[in-house]
């Protein structure tokens, strides 16, 4: 509880916990999109591509203002994005191996910058150093106003084309007809998504960024039939395990806070999956025992009547014709 | 042995221990499993220092294989549930265990040696100081032990289980009527690349493991269709990266597995651009040499459609023909010229009109593509 | 000639540097009920999706009552496969079928009262406006195929492409979509549809294009659906003999 009453006095906290809760609301409203569009990993790749933005950003202008090194973090994970679609697009290499090839070669190369950056100035790395892992503690007032600010603009720009995104997302080929370009509309999103990426390496870092985008739509999915909703829990469910993460870190000085973001989102995730009403594995658990005894009493003479546990969810075989 | 040769030695081995299982993970479209696997590892090396009260070798192993086999299949339950993708399962798996390891590392080891960063970077540079002793006897570099054990178990895993695992690669569905368990194959796949995974990742590191897993693979994939040629061409891409890497990373004075990872990205962008079958350029030159021989069929097929027709006077007509066609009035009298050239058509008042020859090709051209 | 509904020119499409439609000529009428038929691979998808921009054309010309696609998109109502989208979306039936009238609104502009009770009015042709709320992934494939054909008419086109309307739904919802279908027709609009069921097509359209990957013939029912063009378009397939000589005992 005192923790609680910190976040409102202590300067510390109030940056953490607000940064965390932004991150997680930004993320939580674009990875909804990403998760629908079957792209959860995409945030990982673009997160770890934008590494090598932050070194060569450093290298050009000198500067460890976050404002340039994001903005090199964002023009990395944006030639990231393009290279996996190119890839993808032009070659026989599947999704997944090009995710792969993006992120670990653009990591790669990050590390050696950062290692090359450190070798010609002992001092400086130590500031580049932190978005591998985010670094939530160290937040200043300047920076979560950065945030907010990028965060905001991201969020309105899925407020104003909602309609657009909803039917990219739900039926690409139909948009197409209608005159909204898919592909552009595309390249829109992940860019709002490289924003949403930018914002989370400050705070829980290039490895766990992942996890800011496919958890909280992930349990959000399982409360609600509704896109609407669904974005709106998403937001809730990340600014929750933002707020959580900081407050769980605060209290224990060992406990570094991108982790413990993760580990309260993981805690979302796992009870949304086991316990939403409609959708978690439990009440299917006891739906399925209760047909199974209800089908055991009814099995008297002449009566082979049993409700099947049908998946209400039909398979969809994709692309069956050229 | 100079330190150097065992550095190159030790990225050589590491490549091509990744590179043998990485053309099936590549194959079977399960590349960011081996992302996953090397994140996850963290929290199963933390268990092994715990139960063995200090860093042991053996037991780190054990730790990480049951941390990467415990990903595995978290994974797979996940995606059973039908309540996420198989991607989303990845995405929340692999962070949830990362971070428990981080967690773990810093509540309980917090003054101890598993900081993240020799996690993140590896430590390739120290292998020839790490000795692996029996007694008093010194052995020479562990990390070449490690690395060269593993290159066996998996020379003979893919050497003895070759035909299943093709098999269970490029057709899943024969392989389990044959009697192959392709899930059972599956999880020994992934028990494999767990080990390799906690091998190579002391020397190159967590997230590097997965550039020499994949990348070699990719590269080799864009240059053949043959798999015992793609499996060749992985571990000596594989090796190119790790021995050029070594070289970058003198220059610069930075990190050797960043170096490695980032030049088997160079080696990748090289082959992506210049490969004769798949390469980018070779393939926009050939859709500009197709574009005009494809057009010049489009011109025949469209002469014989109409041959017999009512309107084949108005439809053979040069002038008709690229505004019909949409094709601009200098392409199209290029398509003409080429057409005429190989007698494939002959021109008659202002009409065109197919010769035999002509015939035969769009006969031909409707066949082969029908 | 504006009053062509579709007309297609020369249209030849590659697919991935393969050829995959030569040289399509094809001119509907006004005011039919028209099926695409061809056996698989015949690039009967390909075509409906060449003409509306989907695929890019290699070769020749489209236009729908005179005009490019890209001109007359508010005339023309699409129907795709329902295989090619995620059921599993969280959205319910009204949603997706005021999706329909997004190309009315245009940009930005959201759906309000009025697309509300269009979106509504469409579910209550097809028989589903008790399902308006229903998540879309506890309807039935035949359900769902209603819902999508609901959208399409909320698009209130003058001419229907269809891409296989009548695959996975049960002997019900079949019929009534060809009574949809005959209905539109009698209002003047033209519906084109992929079918590829032999048996039932001469029952169910009134004009029919026999296409594989050239067009082999098109024209009224009547007088174009003879054992000589089904011969030639299914011709060398030996799956489709079977289907050909059902047709013409």
């Amino acid at each position: 509880m005192d923790t609680f009453w910190e976040l409102f006095t202590d300067y510390t906290l109030r940056n953490v916990a607000l940064g965390s809760a932004l991150l997680g609301i930004v993320s939580g409203v674009l990875g909804c999109f990403a998760v629908l569009r079957r792209q959860g990993l995409l945030g990982d790749a673009l997160s770890h591509a934008a590494l090598p933005g932050i070194a060569v950003a450093y290298l050009l202008t000198g500067s460890k203002a976050p404002l340039v090194l994001l903005f090199g973090a964002g023009v990395a994970g944006w030639i990231g994005t393009l290279l996996i679609g190119r890839i993808v697009r032009d070659t026989r290499i599947s999704e997944d191996s090009a995710l792969g090839i993006v992120l670990s070669t653009f990591f790669g190369f990050g590390i050696l910058l950062l290692t090359y950056i450190s070798k010609q100035n002992d001092a400086n790395q130590a500031g580049l150093d932190k978005y591998l892992f985010g670094q939530a503690a160290t937040l200043v007032a300047s920076n979560v106003i950065t945030m907010a600010i990028l965060g905001g603009v991201a969020l309105l720009v899925v407020g104003i084309l909602y309609k657009e995104f909803k039917l990219l997302t739900f039926d690409p080929a139909f948009a197409a007809s209608l005159g909204f370009n898919p592909h552009r509309l595309g390249i829109l999103l992940t860019t709002l998504i490289v924003v949403a990426v930018v914002i989370g390496l400050q705070t829980v870092g290039v490895v766990l960024m992942a996890a800011m985008l496919v958890g909280p739509a992930v349990a959000a999915r399982q409360w609600t039939h509704s896109l609407r909703l669904m974005i709106g829990l998403a937001a809730f469910f990340g600014a929750a395990a933002g707020v959580s993460g900081a407050i769980i870190s605060v209290s224990d000085a060992n406990l570094p806070t991108g982790p413990m973001i993760i580990l309260s989102l993981t805690t979302i995730v796992i009870a949304s999956l086991l316990f939403a009403p409609a959708r978690g594995i439990v009440w299917d658990w006891g739906r399925r025992r209760r047909q199974r005894t209800l089908a055991l009493n009814s099995a008297g003479p002449g009566s082979g009547l049993m409700l099947p546990a049908t998946d209400p969810r039909p398979s969809v075989k994709k692309g069956d014709e050229q | 042995m100079s330190t150097g040769f065992v550095i190159m030695l030790t990225g050589v081995l590491v490549a091509s221990a990744c590179a043998l299982l990485g053309c099936f993970l590549v194959l079977r479209r399960m590349a960011m499993m081996s992302d996953a696997i090397s994140h996850s590892i963290l929290p199963g090396l933390v268990g092994g220092y715990f139960i063995a009260q200090g860093p042991n070798l053996l037991v780190g192993f054990l730790g990480a294989a049951v941390a990467g086999l415990i990903t595995i299949t978290l994974v797979e339950v996940l995606k059973n549930t039908g309540r996420v993708g198989g991607e989303s399962a990845i995405g929340i798996v692999f962070p949830a265990m990362f971070a428990l390891g981080t967690f773990l590392v810093s509540k309980y080891f917090a003054n101890v040696h598993l900081d993240t960063d020799a996690i993140l970077y590896g430590s390739i540079e120290f292998a020839s100081f790490d000795r692996l002793f029996i007694g008093d006897y010194d052995l020479g570099p562990q990390a070449l032990w490690i690395m060269g054990s593993l290159c066996g178990i998996n020379l003979l895993f893919v050497g003895l289980f070759y035909k299943e695992l093709k098999l269970a690669t490029f057709d899943a569905g024969l392989a389990a009527t044959l009697g192959f368990s392709p899930i059972l194959l599956h999880y020994a796949l992934m028990a494999v690349v767990s080990i390799t995974t906690v091998g190579a990742f002391t020397a190159v590191g967590a997230i590097l493991v997965v550039a020499l897993m994949i990348v070699p693979a990719a590269t080799a994939y864009l240059l053949t269709n043959r798999l015992p040629v793609m499996i060749a061409l992985a571990v000596g891409f594989g090796a190119l990266a790790a021995i050029s890497g070594y070289w970058l990373a003198i220059l610069l004075d930075g990190s050797v597995a960043g170096a490695i990872a980032t030049m088997t990205g160079v080696w990748f962008g090289l082959v992506l651009l210049f490969s004769p079958t798949q390469g980018l350029v070779a393939k926009f030159r050939r859709t500009g040499q197709q574009r005009t021989q494809f057009a010049a069929d489009t011109l025949l097929v469209h002469l014989m459609q109409h041959e017999n027709t009512a309107i084949a006077a108005t439809e053979s007509q040069v002038a008709h023909l690229s505004s019909e066609l949409r094709w601009t009035p200098p392409f199209a009298e290029t398509v003409i010229g080429l057409a005429l050239r190989d007698h494939l058509v002959e021109r008659q008042a202002d009409r065109l009109a197919l010769t035999s020859h002509g015939r035969g090709r769009a006969e031909a051209a409707l066949e082969h593509h029908g | 000639m504006s009053d062509v509904p579709l007309s297609i020119n020369d249209l030849t499409v590659a697919y991935q540097e393969k050829p995959v439609l030569w040289d399509i000529d094809l001119q509907v009428p006004a005011g039919v009920l028209a099926a695409i038929i061809g056996p698989n691979g015949a690039g009967k998808s390909t075509l409906i999706k060449a003409t509306l921009g989907l695929l890019p054309a290699a070769a020749g010309t489209i236009s729908m009552f005179g005009k490019p696609y890209r001109d007359q998109r508010l005339l023309v109502g699409y129907v795709p496969q329902r295989s090619s989208v995620d059921w599993d979306f969280p959205t319910d039936a009204l949603d997706v079928v005021m999706m329909g009238t997004y190309g009315q609104l245009g940009w930005i502009k959201r759906p309000g009262k009025q697309q509300r009770e269009q979106a509504m009015h469409c579910l209550e042709q097809v028989g589903m406006a008790d399902f308006a709320h229903r998540q879309i992934s506890q309807l039935s494939g035949g359900q769902q195929q209603r819902v999508f054909l609901a959208r399409a008419l909320a698009q209130n086109a003058q001419l229907y492409l269809m891409d296989e309307p009548f695959v996975g739904v049960d002997a019900l919802t079949e019929r009534a979509i060809v009574l949809l279908l005959q209905e539109l027709r009698n209002q003047g609009k033209t519906v084109i549809c992929v079918h590829h069921d032999l048996e039932s097509a001469p029952a169910y359209f009134d004009w029919v294009a026999l296409l594989n990957v050239r067009m082999i013939a098109a024209g009224p029912m009547a007088t174009t659906w003879t054992t000589e063009n089904i011969t030639r378009t299914y011709g060398g397939r030996m799956h489709a003999l079977s289907d050909v000589a059902k047709v013409s005992a």
